[in-house]
């Protein structure tokens, strides 16, 4: 039987549909790999209750196992502890900045009303001279900014804490 | 009656009914970005559905999945509150109705996440990060609306007096309340009105706002006595199910 950190290598090749340069375990959607007996176990968490790659990333993880000659392959969703940007690993952010996403910025805006948004700097051209144009973006995940110095639109992938 | 059970289906029915509301903005939104950010909210709020609903139909123990609870059952015996499915009116009265529900939902979840049952808990501390979102959001709204031009102001002033008796629901406890208090599995919700309301009156004062004098409340959601409102939202929202029952994709 293969063991836990041949399968946790695997993991790394189940990627997340939407943002298609991170994979489950940058991600920190992978919580637990285990082998019970003939079955491997995979423990995965959700970003966003309604995000809809969950289902997605569920068969893509079987369909990869199912490849690596393993069949029998239980994939639990589990909701607690909830998934943190802290989760995010610094391979993850690095791959994010150069795909064109802003990575999460290490404070939550945690005032609820009008506070400063955060300042995240422009992917493309460093500067911090940027704009949030909304709190939602493409993906539940997502804020969308606008560089004022280069002008380019960009996604931020908002902090979650 | 399984009173846990109760309790999740008024919390999912919340999350769903509101949510389908603001799916309807869905490509008429009065920007593109308010369209795509009350679509996302709308998706947390489903999301938030499937959590709760998943748990109910294991509470239940009848065998009944998510989609069994969201889409086979009659309107009596929907119970969200009659806020939630008000129509979207214009989108002042959209926003009015987001921020009000989302100014309670958040020191609800604040006091679920304490909750001695470990999925409640769960599921509570996954939403209130969404619902943090939701709320700052629809409180820029309410200022920038209020506080902005004799036009806007007008509008989402008629909102809140065209909503504010709907919010007198939120706060009922009755017996499945309080047989889950009783039996330790709430915890106490102390304080949660009070917190909405200076959650609200802090918004409504910096967007120049006057809550209505007339204290007049209209209850009825959480026995699932509903306004004629909820009735063409299932049809929609009912409609595969009905014509194809027991269809899947």
């Amino acid at each position: 039987m293969v063991s836990t950190d041949q399968i946790r290598q695997y993991m790394e090749e189940v990627f997340d549909p939407e943002v298609p340069v991170l994979t489950i375990v940058d991600l920190g959607v992978l919580r637990k790999v285990e082998v019970i007996g003939d079955t491997v176990k995979i423990t995965i968490t959700p970003t966003y209750s309604g995000c809809p790659a969950m289902k997605r990333i569920e068969d893509d993880i079987v369909e990869l196992l199912k490849e690596k000659g393993i069949d029998k392959v239980e994939v639990d969703l589990v909701l607690s502890p909830a998934w943190t940007t802290d989760w995010l690993s610094a391979e993850g952010r690095v791959k994010l900045k150069e795909y064109g996403i802003a990575p999460p910025e290490n404070e939550m805006d945690k005032s609820v009303l009008f506070a400063e948004p955060t300042i995240v700097p422009c992917p493309k051209c460093d500067s911090r001279d940027t704009k949030l144009v909304s709190q939602f973006g493409s993906t539940a995940c997502k804020a969308h900014y606008q560089c004022s110095t280069c002008l380019e639109p960009y996604d931020y992938f908002k902090c979650l804490k | 009656m399984n009173s846990l059970f109760e309790y999740l289906i008024r919390l999912g029915d919340d999350s769903l009914i509101l949510g389908h509301r603001l799916s309807e903005w869905c490509g008429h939104g009065p920007v593109l970005e308010e369209d795509i950010a009350m679509t996302n909210i709308s998706l947390d709020l489903i999301g938030q559905t499937t959590s709760i609903f998943e748990y109910a139909g294991k509470v239940e123990g009848k065998g009944r999945s998510e989609d069994d609870i969201a889409f086979l059952r009659y309107q009596k015996d929907y119970k969200n509150l009659l806020l939630v499915e008000r129509p979207n009116g214009d989108f002042g009265v959209t926003m009015m109705r987001q921020f009000l529900f989302d100014a309670f939902r958040k020191p609800l979840f604040e006091r679920l996440v304490n909750a001695s049952d470990a999925q409640l808990s769960a599921i509570a501390a996954k939403s209130l990060k969404e619902t943090i979102y939701h709320l700052r959001h629809s409180s820029e709204w309410i200022i920038r609306l209020g506080d902005g031009t004799e036009e806007s102001h007008q509008r989402i002033q008629d909102a809140l007096d065209e909503l504010w008796k709907y919010t007198a629901e939120m706060f009922v406890e009755d017996e499945v309340d309080e047989s889950l208090l009783a039996d330790g599995i709430l915890p106490s919700m102390k304080g949660l009105k009070e917190e909405w309301m200076a959650t609200v009156n802090s918004v409504l004062e910096q967007a120049t706002l006057t809550i209505p004098t007339n204290n007049w409340e209209q209850h009825g959601g959480r026995n699932g006595k509903h306004s004629e409102h909820l009735g063409f939202i299932l049809t929609e929202l009912q409609y595969m199910q009905r014509a194809y029952p027991g269809m899947e994709w």
